[in-house]
C-alpha cells in the first residue's frame, strides 16, 4: 500500500484534500461505517489468535480416520504441495490472456488429457465446484440433450448430494424419481429401474460405487435399458485404476470428485468437481475447456476454447453460470497424477482395496459386528453394522483416537457406518480399529 | 523495454515421459472379472525430480499478481498477504474431515460463526451462509432463496430484471434458477429509473445490481431504485464483486438491498488460484434468513454447532460446507486488517483508481464524467481509425510487463478497457503503468498488431482452437494423424 507522501501527492493530483472527497457521490443517507470489527492485528498477533482458535480442533488427519463419504484423506506428496505453492499459479486468475498464461493453460490441458485417459471419456472440462454441483450440472446438461422432465436417481444417493441436485433441478422443473436398490447385494434393482423408464425420462444417474460403497456390476444392462436416453455415471476417480471406466460402458456424461488426488480434506472444501462427456455433447457441456492450437509463428500453444457456451459471452443462454472454478485443485491433481502415473494409481488402488478387506475381516471378527453388510463388490469403502447405534460408536471410538466411519441417513441403518480406507491407513490403524471396537461394544 | 517472460519448450508429459513400470498387480482377487478394467490408464509416471522440473518450468510461463501489476477489472487482483496461505495450510485447519462431529471441530465452527457475523456486519445483512463456492454460485443460491421466499408468500414471480452493464454470471445464475431475464438499458452509465419502473411488475422476483456498477460508477439513485423494486414486491440483489469500493463507507443493507453475495477471492484477499477456488458467501435481510442453505454455524452457550434445524431452508448448494480453506484465509485477512484496515483498503482502492484514471484520460477517452470508485472503463474506440483495437493494446501491455486489463466488458462502452488497480499497488507502479499505456497508445499499428513479442508465445490462432477442438493429448495424436 502507498506511503503517506504518495497518498498526499495522489490526492493533490486530484485536487482533493482528503480521501473523503472520493466518496462524495455516495448520498449521506446511505453512509455507514464498520463499527463492530476490532482494529487490525499485527502479523504475530494474527498468527497466535488463529493458531489458538484452530488448536480447539481435533483434526481427523491426526487420528486413525476411516472417514470417507465423498472426501478422502489420501497421502499428499510434498512435491505436489510445492507445485500448488508456486505463486505464478496461485496468484493468477482465469487465463483470459493466453499469451501470458501458457504455463497454467498447459497444466490444465494436461489435466484434461490425463483425466480423459483415466475415465475413458472423450472430453473432460476444467473443473466444477465439487461432485454434488457437478451432478446438478450433469442433470441440467442431460435435460438439454434429450426431451423429458424426469431424471432417475438411485435410492442410495446421500442426502447432501440429493439436496444439491434438487436445487439445480428447480429452475427447469426437473422431477427426480428414485429407483430401488437390492437389499442384499446393494446393487441396482434392475426390474425396478426398468419399470421407472417412462416416456418422460430423459436420463438416469448411476453411481458406482454408490453411497453404500457398492460397485455396480450391471452397467451394460442399464446402458442398454436406457436406449438413447442420457446415462450419467457418478464414479470414484481412483477406483478407475481398477474398475471399468465410464467411457467403456458408454456413459454420456461422467462426474466424479478429484479431491483425493493431491488435495487435503480441508473440512470439505475446496473440492474438485470432475466432469466428462462424449465429444458429440461437448457444446452442451458447462465449464471451462482448454484447447490446443498454435501461435502465429507456429509454436504450439493453448487457450480457453468453446467460450461461446460460457456466461461471459452467452449470458442467460449460457450452458452454466460458472465463472471462478477450482483451477488450483486441478493443478494439484495434474501434478499428483503425473507423479503416480497409471501404475502408481493401480498400486494405490490395490493397497486400499487390500487394506479395506483386511479391515472388514477384522470388524466381522468382533462379536455382533458385520462387514461388509452388502454382498456386492466394493472398492475402498463399505457399510458395516454394529450392535450399538452409530452415534455412540463414533463418540466412544473417537475418544480413543479412532474415527470409525460416517453415519448413514438411509432408513433402518442407524446401527451402520460407511467405513473408508485410504493409503494413509496402516496395519497398526486397522489393529487399533478392531481393538477399540471390541472395547466399545463389550 | 526490459520485460521478458520465460520461453521454455516444455513438451507435454505424454511426449517426454512414459509409464513403463510393470507392477504385476491383479485385481481378480478382489473384483469380479467383468467389472475389472482391462488396459491400465495411460498416464505417464514422472519421478519427483522430473515432475517438479516440468511444473516449475510451466509456472515460469505464467503471470500472477506476485509477478507484477494485474489490473484485471472486476476481478480485484490485489496482493494477498502470505500469512493467509500459511494459516490455511496448518494441519489443524486442512486435515479436518467434513464428517467429523461438532465436538471435534470447535475451532473451525467458531471461526465460521465469527466470519458469518463479520460479513453480515460489513454488508449490513442479518444472516450469512458461507456455503457457496464462488460468486456465481452465491448468485444462484441468492436466486433460490428469492424463489423460496416468494413461493412461501404464495407468489409466482417469473422474471429477474438487470441492467445491461451487469456481469454475465448475473443473468446466467438467475436463468439457472428458472427465471426469465429482462435486461434494461443504462442511461449515462447508470440505471435508467424510468426504464426500471417500466420493467418491474408483480412478475418481478428480483432486480440484480452491483454498486458501484461495472463502469465503476456509484449508483447514487440507489434509494430510488430500492423504492421502485420494493414497490412492486420485488427483492433487491447485490452482486458483491465490487465490495472493495465501499467497505466502511456504505453497505448493501444500508442501501436497501435484500440479498448479497461476496467474492472472498476478491475483496477479502484470497488468491485466485488460476481461476479458483473462491468463495461466495450469501447474506440476507431478516425476512429471508430462514431460507438460507443449511447448515449454518451457530452458538449455544460456549459451544458451537452446525445448525440443520431450519425447516424453511432451501437445503444444500454444496456437498459439504463450502470452501473452508478460502473462508479461513478471508478470516485471517479481516483479523489482520480490522475494521479500520478494511475502510482504509477501500479508500486506497478508490484513490488509486481515480488517480490512475486522471492520468489515463489524458490520452484515452473515458466515457461518463464524475468520480469513479475502485475501477474505471476507458474506450479504445478512437484508435480504430488507425486500425488498432483494444485487443492490440492489451496484448502490447504484456510486452511492457503488465497483465492486461479486462477488455470488451462491460459491453456498454465500445472497445472497453476496464482497469482496476486495487489498493495494494504503489503510486510508482501506477505511474509506470500509466506511462506504459500512454506509450502503447502512441505506438505504430504495426507494433501493436505484432504484440506480444515478449511473452512465451506470440498471438494465438484462437479460431483454429474452436474449429479443430483438440481437447486432450489423445485428440492431438488423432489430429496429427489426419
Ligand atoms: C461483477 C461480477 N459479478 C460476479 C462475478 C462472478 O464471480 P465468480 O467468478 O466468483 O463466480 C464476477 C467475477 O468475475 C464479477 O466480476
Amino acid at each position: 500500500m502507498a506511503q503517506q507522501s504518495d497518498k498526499e501527492q495522489m490526492l493533490a493530483a486530484l485536487n482533493m484534500k482528503s480521501t473523503e472527497e472520493l466518496f462524495g457521490d455516495i448520498p449521506k443517507g446511505v453512509r455507514s461505517e464498520i463499527t463492530e470489527i476490532q482494529n487490525g492485528l499485527c502479523e504475530p498477533a494474527t498468527r497466535s489468535r488463529i493458531s489458538s482458535l484452530l488448536a480447539r480442533n481435533r483434526p481427523a488427519g491426526k487420528m486413525s480416520s476411516f472417514l470417507g463419504g465423498g472426501s478422502y484423506d489420501f497421502y499428499i506428496p510434498s512435491a505436489v504441495k510445492s507445485v500448488t505453492g508456486r505463486s505464478e499459479f496461485l496468484t493468477s486468475y482465469t487465463p483470459y490472456q493466453p499469451e501470458t498464461s501458457q504455463g497454467l493453460l498447459q497444466v490444465l490441458f494436461e489435466y484434461q488429457s490425463m483425466m480423459c485417459e483415466l475415465t475413458g471419456m472423450d472430453v473432460v472440462n476444467n473443473s466444477l465446484y465439487d461432485y454434488s454441483t457437478g451432478l446438478g450440472e450433469a442433470a441440467l446438461m442431460a435435460s438439454r440433450l434429450k426431451p423429458g422432465k424426469v431424471f432417475l436417481i438411485p435410492e442410495t444417493i446421500s442426502w447432501p448430494r440429493f439436496s444439491v441436485l434438487q436445487n439445480y433441478c428447480k429452475g427447469p422443473g426437473i422431477s427426480l424419481v428414485k429407483y430401488r436398490y437390492d437389499r442384499k447385494t446393494g446393487l441396482t434393482d434392475i426390474a425396478d429401474f426398468k419399470s421407472k423408464l417412462s416416456g418422460d425420462v430423459f436420463g438416469a444417474l448411476v453411481e458406482t460405487p454408490n453411497c453404500l460403497g457398492v460397485l455396480e456390476s450391471q452397467v451394460d444392462e442399464i446402458r442398454q435399458a436406457l436406449g438413447d436416453r442420457i446415462l450419467v455415471a457418478g464414479v470414484n476417480a481412483l477406483s478407475l485404476a481398477a474398475v471399468r471406466p465410464p467411457g467403456d460402458y458408454g456413459a454420456d456424461i461422467m462426474i466424479s470428485e478429484g479431491q483425493m488426488f493431491g488435495n487435503p480434506t480441508n473440512f470439505g472444501g475446496p473440492m474438485l468437481g470432475i466432469m466428462g462427456c462424449k465429444k458429440t455433447h461437448v457444446r452442451k457441456m458447462p465449464g471451462r475447456v482448454i484447447g490446443l492450437t498454435d501461435d502465429i509463428e507456429g509454436r504450439r500453444a493453448y487457450c480457453m476454447t468453446l467460450q461461446t457456451r460460457e456466461q461471459h459471452i452467452r449470458r442467460e443462454k449460457a450452458t452454466s453460470n460458472i465463472c471462478s472454478n477450482e483451477a488450483l485443485t486441478t493443478v494439484a491433481t495434474a501434478s499428483y497424477l503425473a507423479l503416480r502415473g497409471g501404475s502408481g494409481l493401480r498400486e494405490t488402488a490395490f493397497y486400499t482395496m487390500k487394506k479395506s478387506r483386511e479391515l472388514a475381516k477384522a470388524i466381522s471378527a468382533v462379536k455382533g459386528c458385520k462387514a461388509p453388510v452388502f454382498s456386492g463388490s466394493y472398492f475402498n469403502e463399505f457399510v458395516a453394522s454394529f450392535p450399538v447405534p452409530a452415534e455412540t460408536l463414533i463418540e466412544k471410538m473417537s475418544e480413543k483416537g479412532v474415527l470409525p466411519g460416517v453415519e448413514m441417513a438411509l432408513d433402518g441403518m442407524e446401527k451402520n457406518l460407511l467405513v473408508a480406507v485410504t493409503d494413509r491407513i496402516t496395519d497398526a490403524d486397522i489393529k487399533k480399529y478392531a481393538q477399540v471396537l471390541k472395547e466399545v461394544v463389550q | 523495454m526490459s520485460y521478458r517472460q520465460a520461453r521454455h519448450d516444455v513438451p507435454l508429459v505424454y511426449e517426454e515421459y512414459s509409464d513403463d513400470i510393470n507392477t504385476n498387480i491383479k485385481f481378480n482377487e478382489y473384483l469380479p472379472k467383468d467389472i475389472i478394467r482391462q488396459a491400465p490408464p495411460n498416464i505417464p509416471r514422472l519421478c519427483e525430480r522430473d515432475m517438479v522440473k516440468h511444473f516449475t518450468q510451466l509456472s515460469q510461463m505464467n503471470f500472477g499478481v506476485d509477478s507484477g501489476f494485474y489490473p484485471l477489472g472486476s476481478c480485484t487482483m490485489k496482493y494477498n498477504p502470505k500469512i493467509n496461505e500459511e494459516m490455511a495450510s496448518l494441519p489443524d485447519a486442512c486435515m479436518l474431515h467434513p464428517h467429523q462431529p461438532d465436538s471435534q471441530i470447535q475451532g473451525t465452527l467458531q471461526i465460521m460463526y465469527e466470519l458469518q457475523n463479520m460479513l453480515a456486519h460489513i454488508t449490513g445483512m442479518h444472516s450469512m451462509s458461507l456455503q457457496p463456492a464462488a460468486g456465481a454460485h452465491g448468485e444462484f443460491t441468492g436466486m433460490l432463496v428469492a424463489r423460496a421466499f416468494h413461493e412461501d408468500n404464495g407468489q409466482k414471480r417469473d422474471q429477474v430484471v438487470l441492467p445491461d452493464t451487469s456481469h454475465g454470471t448475473n443473468p446466467a445464475s438467475a436463468a439457472m434458477a428458472g427465471y426469465d431475464i429482462v435486461t434494461i438499458p443504462s442511461k449515462e452509465g447508470r440505471v435508467d429509473l424510468d426504464a426500471l419502473a417500466a420493467a418491474v411488475s408483480e412478475r418481478t422476483a428480483a432486480f440484480m445490481l452491483t454498486n458501484p456498477n461495472t463502469l465503476g460508477i456509484f449508483e447514487s439513485d440507489v434509494t430510488e431504485i430500492a423504492k421502485i423494486v420494493h414497490g412492486v414486491g420485488g427483492l433487491l440483489y447485490y452482486d458483491g464483486a465490487n465490495m472493495n469500493a465501499i467497505m466502511g463507507k456504505t453497505s448493501p443493507g444500508k442501501m436497501g438491498f435484500d440479498i448479497v453475495h461476496l467474492n472472498l477471492h476478491k475483496t477479502f484477499s484470497t488468491p485466485h488460484g488460476g481461476g479458483g477456488p473462491g468463495a461466495g458467501p450469501v447474506g440476507v435481510v431478516e425476512k429471508l434468513a430462514d431460507f438460507l442453505p443449511i447448515p449454518i454455524a451457530a452458538k449455544k452457550g460456549e459451544q458451537y454447532h452446525l445448525d440443520y434445524d431450519r425447516p424453511k431452508s432451501i437445503g444444500k448448494v454444496h456437498g459439504f460446507h463450502g470452501n473452508w480453506g478460502v473462508l479461513l484465509r478471508a478470516y485471517t485477512y479481516i483479523l489482520s486488517e480490522g475494521g479500520n484496515g478494511l475502510t482504509e483498503a477501500t479508500e486506497m482502492a478508490v484513490l488509486n483508481s481515480n488517480y490512475l484514471r486522471q492520468k489515463v484520460e489524458k490520452y484515452l477517452e473515458i466515457p461518463y464524467p464524475g468520480l469513479r470508485k475502485h475501477e474505471f472503463v476507458a474506450s479504445g474506440s478512437a484508435l480504430k481509425k488507425n486500425g488498432v483495437k483494444t485487443l492490440d493494446v492489451a496484448k502490447r501491455l504484456i510486452d511492457h510487463g503488465f497483465h492486461p486489463p479486462t477488455v470488451y466488458f462491460p459491453h456498454l462502452v465500445e472497445e472497453s478497457i476496464m482497469i482496476e488497480p486495487t489498493e495494494t499497488e504503489s503510486k510508482a507502479t501506477l505511474d509506470a503503468f500509466a506511462a506504459a499505456l500512454e506509450k502503447v497508445v502512441g505506438e505504430s499499428p504495426e507494433v501493436l498488431h505484432n504484440a506480444p513479442t515478449c511473452a512465451s508465445v506470440r498471438r494465438l490462432n484462437e479460431t483454429d482452437a474452436a474449429k479443430n477442438l483438440i481437447l486432450s493429448y489423445r485428440d492431438y495424436l488423432a489430429f496429427k494423424a489426419r
